[in-house]
């Protein structure tokens, strides 16, 4: 029988390789997937609950909104890493330290 | 073995193992295509837990609109001819060590827990979901398109080119 525990342990999987892209890769476009992964882990969590734990739909209503700031989360990084790679002509992390004082 | 497991262990090894092919992919472009792998999964295991709208919408939003965005950012910011992709992972030990432990405490959390609560039938939620947003989360559901507006004019102000620039 699957229950709330797999879903857990999916979601938990999903994180948890999402942290590890964060912490060590150093192109953008690819930080900017292993958030789309952590958001996504965080949505399975929400509607398992939501259906195993809650018996009603407020999981779902907030899977929604955590879809809507993933869309513009992306749309806004998107244009950030474009804009330091007409600056910089790279797309590594490490070398945008304009800001470092 | 029934059919649920059978479908709920396909989805999860599928996301699982697609997710991993994104992180440690050492071509961007390969991750970019496990990502749709990744999606398509999690949409699977939303039509599992019952969540058709959101199933739904994951397909449209992340596959159709996310995606693809990203797509274009690997494209934007690579030369298709640039092959040598130097210092593409750095403190690959300590990563390693956090995303283990994190992933052994989380689960083991999620095992060892006495989930309690109301198991909610599988039934339609598009036409309940309407309601709560036109209703208890009306709030939210303003500030949300809000904010869709906000990010889509701060994208376009950032990546447009300045005249005195």
């Amino acid at each position: 029988m699957i229950g709330l525990q797999h879903y857990l342990v999916v979601s938990a999987a999903l994180f948890s390789l999402g942290i590890l892209g964060l912490l060590t890769r150093r192109n953008a476009v690819h930080v900017l997937m292993s958030i789309e992964l952590i958001l996504n882990a965080a949505n399975v969590n929400l509607v398992a609950f939501s259906r195993f734990a809650a018996g009603n739909l407020d999981g779902q209503v907030f899977g929604v909104f955590v879809i809507v700031v993933a869309a513009s989360e992306v749309a806004v990084g998107l244009a950030i890493v474009l804009t330091l790679y007409r600056l910089r002509r790279t797309p590594n992390l490490d070398e945008a330290d304009i800001l470092k004082g | 073995m029934n059919a649920e497991a059978v479908v709920f262990w396909v989805f999860a090894i599928v996301t699982v193992g697609s997710a991993a092919v994104v992180v440690l992919s050492r071509q961007l472009i390969y991750s970019a295509f496990a990502l749709l792998f990744t999606f398509f999964g999690v949409a699977g295991l939303y039509v599992l837990l019952g969540a058709d709208f959101l199933a739904a919408t994951q397909l449209l939003v992340y596959v159709g609109g996310i995606l693809v965005l990203l797509l274009f950012g690997v494209m934007l910011t690579h030369k298709i001819y640039d092959l040598d992709l130097k210092a593409e992972t750095t403190q690959v030990v300590p990563g390693l060590i956090v995303a283990v432990g994190l992933f052994v405490i989380l689960s083991a959390t999620a095992v060892r827990t006495q989930w309690m609560g109301l198991v909610r039938p599988p039934a339609p939620t598009t036409r309940e979901i309407g309601r709560l947003f036109l209703g208890q989360y009306l709030l939210p559901f303003e500030a949300a398109s809000v904010l869709l507006l906000v990010a889509l004019m701060g994208a376009a102000m950032i990546v447009r080119r300045r005249r005195d620039a």
